[in-house]
């Protein structure tokens, strides 16, 4: 199988890899890089459960290949607290009990993440629209749109304390 | 400086014991990326396997070539039925008292069953090799309606039990039945419809299912040769029972057998079989010496692993003419697909169905259900419920209101009339089953005021009145019981394992401590609410309490986590575990205080000199002292293990009502309201259980609403993928609305009843009744599942609804 080279910036860090140019991100991810974080729950880009960010983008993992990354920036759940600090999206899953089994919530994560990036003021419906790509077969969606809620309110308050 | 004194309530809340929406324990790891399961596992010199199944649901394998997979280099083997014959591997037992096939011998039974298996460096090779190996099949006829499999001259789906006239479960009269199962009195129900004023009957399909976790099943096997032991992490809902059975069939000692169940990506049911897969993985690990994973895809996990429900039902209800219910019969038959391998306790081929009188004083019943082999992949799991609940809840309530179309009376009053009373509890029903509490009127009436449903009745029949309305309006109603935590081990077992659950714990020197127990969370949190139960009965504070499950290494035998079996089976083990230590700990206090233990008293976290309130010892004063002045004759530690054996099962219950828009043009339902009630007993943590009823509703929308698993003539399955088969988004869920009442169950040491699944089973009949509902002015008595668009659609033509 042919081989390339792919260098990408991945939570932060700049690497270069050789990849097989038919490995899937989330294969690479999981079992190139050890970042077990993005799950796999379908091969029809329907739950969600792979997503990551790349270049300030949502994207499922699982029908994206790591070749096509050359060059971008890509976050994983790995990358989401900083210096040992949750980010507001994880806090507000925690508190707000916006996960169960845990499987769907990296994914979760990630999109809730660009959400609030792209719209950090998201009404209910914004917020169900914009989780519409992951699936969760535990909670019901109720209280994790209650988390994105909160995490908007606590990121907006963060805004305003640097600002 | 003395440290402030803390008052009671301080006290108590620090421990965040039962009754504490304390946040849970297992969240921070899951926040960051950082649980670990199954699929996340990697071990040195691990190959990966892969499934080649069969495109044909019947036919005879005439020729199987293995070579141009064993050409394609990183394939290290290929194996098939004619492999695992010397092994004697290549049938395995089901719990159902059965055979199914590990890889499919001489004949294939069901579209994608296990033809052979590729073991390969890695997945994309494996998957390489599946597509390699060349399978020629003759093709068969294919049975897909169990009312044909059982026609005379149908052909003959399982050619290995020639001959054989007895079942597991008594005797076959035909070659694709498996069994017939009854419970309660046929001649005093047959007399009680021969009597009655009004009777009424209807027929409906529970469709087949599938539970459907976000994370489909799979293993890693890694077989020592030099030490001879097997140590396997594995999806699994039930890892002990799953040891014994790997044992019985590898022949390796159950104590070299370790099986760990780590973070489970979800089960509700679809993780408590033992399949092909596992023992394919395990049994190339034996062979090759290396560890070896299988991840099954989802098409794989939606097409073989584990469906429910498929019962199609006749029930039948006899009462009198203002509505009291004389007696209930139904007749099932119930699609088993290929093999019988439905998970239910030995004795109950078709489960508790027998609870199918639900919450009602019925004083005759009787109930059949007929087990038949088609051409489907084997199953019959408890999707969210406990073994077969969901069936008998849906039957009994879509009857009750067949009953009340039928009597013009409504939903509400007709239900009123015949609950079983609370001074009737504990109740035996006509079918045998003992009721522990309930108390159905005041949840009822609870519920119709908290949604006004009188204002709701009559905004209906304003609605129905004008023509104009874009909208057909439904009500639904349920007022379920259910039968749960299975269960007293004289009538429950697994493969003759009685069914009780175990709890281990240890109180370590300074006073923290750690609980091991039989069963495995997938979700429901165990390890924050096992902790509360012994933060309460030992005054330890919940957050110093690590709970492990799921390593049959280190952990007590249980028998898993299913049918609502965890809080009134495990629990309760808890409760008994945490007993025996207290009982251990107040002589040890005696002894440091210098007193008789009659002069002791528990007050939260301490025992107390009575009379002399400066006098105490604290569990953490007694952990130290266990360790190090034990008194004389008492061996030091301080822990405890308890096996509980329930003596009875649990009854919660719960009342639920929806309201439904469904547009007259397009048969779109919107579901405007939902409320329900639930009474599980001792609620020991708020949060968690509206979580798990929020997610129980879900999952019960999704079944109502659209979830199906149909088959064409040729047995293949339309929509295995989550393209089709519906799982709801955060768009279609509607916003639920909880209450609840607190009855707790009189047998159970802390009072608890179990809820995760309540909401499933109780859910489906409520959206069922709201959609039937709303076409009710019209004559429509029964609807079958699910409610797609495009079926109401179908209705509103058939019954000539205009727009
Ligand atoms: S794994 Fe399901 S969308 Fe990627
Ligand atoms: S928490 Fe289990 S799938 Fe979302």
């Amino acid at each position: 199988m042919a081989k390339q080279i792919v260098k990408m910036n991945l939570n932060g860090q700049e690497i270069e890899q050789l990849v097989d140019s038919r490995t899937l991100l989330v294969h690479f991810l999981r079992e190139q890089m050890n970042l077990t974080g993005a799950h796999i729950g379908c091969e029809t880009s329907q739950c969600g459960v792979c997503t990551v960010d790349i270049d300030g983008e949502s994207v499922k993992a699982c029908t994206h290949l790591a070749v096509q990354c050359d060059g971008c920036e890509v976050k994983t759940v790995e990358g989401l607290a900083e210096g040992g600090v949750l980010h507001a999206v994880q806090e507000a899953f925690y508190e707000e009990h916006g996960l169960q089994c845990g499987y769907c919530t990296p994914g979760m994560l990630m999109t809730s993440y660009r959400l609030l990036q792209d719209n950090p003021n998201p009404t209910e419906d914004e917020i169900r629209i914009g989780l519409s790509g992951n699936l969760c077969r535990c909670t019901g969606y109720q209280n994790i749109v209650k988390a994105v809620k909160s995490a908007a309110v606590k990121l907006q308050q963060k805004e305003s304390a640097t600002a | 400086m003395n440290a402030p004194v803390k008052t009671l309530e301080e006290r108590k809340t620090e421990l965040q014991g039962m009754g504490d929406s304390r946040l849970r324990k297992e969240d921070a790891r899951f926040i960051q990326g950082k649980g670990q399961y199954c699929d996340d596992i990697k071990l040195p010199g691990m190959l990966h396997m892969d499934i080649v199944r069969s495109p044909v649901a019947h036919g005879r394998i005439k020729k199987i070539n293995k070579e141009p997979a064993m050409a394609i280099p990183g394939v290290h083997a290929v194996l098939t039925a004619d492999d695992l014959k010397p092994l004697n591997l290549h049938w395995m037992p089901t719990l159902a008292g059965d055979v199914a096939a590990v890889l499919a011998d001489e004949k294939v039974h069901f579209q994608m069953q296990e033809v052979a298996i590729v073991i390969a460096d890695d997945r994309y090779i494996a998957a390489d090799a599946v597509e390699a190996v060349e399978v020629e099949y003759e093709e068969l006829p294919v049975v897909i309606d169990p009312y044909k499999a059982l026609e005379p001259d149908a052909p003959v789906l399982r050619e290995d039990l020639a001959g054989k006239t007895e079942g597991a479960h008594g005797p076959r009269d035909h070659h694709n039945h498996i069994f017939t199962w009854e419970a309660g009195d046929k001649s005093a129900a047959d007399d009680a419809f021969a009597k009655a004023p009004v009777t009424v009957s209807q027929h409906m399909h529970y469709p087949r299912v599938h539970p459907c976790p976000l994370e489909t099943c799979g293993c890693v096997a890694s077989f020592d040769p030099v030490k001879g032991e097997l140590t396997t992490w594995m999806t699994s809902q039930a890892p002990h029972v799953v040891r014994t059975v790997v044992s019985m069939l590898s022949g390796v000692p159950e104590s070299k057998v370790r099986i760990i169940s780590p973070d489970i990506g979800g089960g509700f049911g679809n993780k408590v079989g033992v399949y092909p897969g596992y023992v394919c993985a395990i049994v190339s690990s034996i062979v090759l010496g290396r560890p070896v994973k299988w991840s099954e895809d989802r098409i794989e996990n939606i097409s073989t692993t584990a469906f429910a429900r498929d019962y199609h039902m006749d029930g039948h209800l006899a009462a009198t003419e203002d509505g009291k219910i004389l007696g209930l019969k139904v007749d099932v038959v119930a699609d088993h697909g290929a093999f019988d391998a439905c998970a239910d306790p030995t004795k109950f081929p078709a489960g508790l169905f027998h609870i199918c009188s639900g919450s009602y004083d019925i004083p005759t019943a009787h109930c059949s259900v007929k087990g038949v082999y088609t051409n489907k992949a084997p199953g019959g799991v408890a999707y969210r419920c406990s073994f077969r609940v969901t069936e008998a809840v849906y039957l009994i309530e879509r009857m009750v209101d067949v009953l009340a179309q039928k009597l013009n009376m409504d939903k509400a009053e007709i239900r009123k009339k015949n609950f079983i009373r609370k001074e009737q509890f504990p109740y035996t029903s006509a079918f045998g089953f003992e009721y522990d509490s309930g108390d159905y009127h005041t949840a009822l009436e609870k519920v119709l005021d908290a949604v006004d449903y009188k204002a709701l009745r009559a905004e209906q029949e304003q609605k129905r009145n004008d023509p104009n309305c874009p909208t057909l309006m439904g009500i639904g109603l349920v007022t379920f019981t259910e039968v749960v935590g299975a269960g007293p081990s004289k009538i429950c077992d697994i493969l003759g394992v009685g069914m009780f659950d175990s709890c281990e714990i240890r109180i370590h020197p300074t006073g923290s401590a750690i609980a091991r127990m039989g069963t495995i969370t997938q979700g429901q949190g165990h390890q924050t609410t096992y902790a509360q139960i012994i933060a309460s009965e030992l005054g330890i504070p919940s957050e110093v309490i690590q709970v492990e499950e799921g390593d049959t290494s280190t952990a007590p035998y249980g028998l898993g986590t299913y049918g609502s079996r965890s809080t009134p089976v495990a629990g309760a083990a808890i409760a008994m575990a945490a007993r025996k230590i207290h009982a251990k700990a107040k002589k040890i206090a005696a002894h440091l205080l210098e007193v008789a233990e009659a002069d002791l008293d528990w007050e939260i976290d301490r025992f107390k000199v009575r009379g002399n309130e400066e006098q105490f010892k604290t569990m953490a004063d007694i952990a130290w002292a266990a360790y190090n002045q034990p008194p004389e004759g008492l061996e030091p530690g301080l822990e405890a293990v308890h096996y509980y054996d329930p003596p009875n099962f649990t009854y919660p219950f719960g009342i639920y009502l929806c309201v439904v828009d469904i547009d007259k043009g397009t048969g779109e339902s919107s579901i405007r309201r939902f409320y329900a009630l639930d009474d599980c007993g001792t609620r020991i943590n708020p949060m968690i259980i509206d979580g798990q009823i929020h997610g129980g509703l879900t999952e019960g929308f999704a079944v109502a609403m659209g979830q199906q698993m149909p088959f064409d003539e040729q047995g293949n399955l339309m929509g295995n993928t989550l393209m089709d088969y519906f799982l709801p988004t955060a768009v279609e869920t509607p916003t639920w609305e909880t209450d609840y009442t607190v009855t707790p169950s009189p047998h159970h040491p802390i009072g608890a009843k179990g809820v995760a699944e309540s909401p499933h089973v109780g859910s489906i009949p409520t959206f069922n009744s709201a959609v039937v509902d709303a076409f009710a002015h019209l004559g429509v008595t029964h609807m079958d599942m699910p409610h797609t668009s495009y079926r109401v659609w179908k209705k509103l033509k058939e019954e000539g609804v205009q727009l």
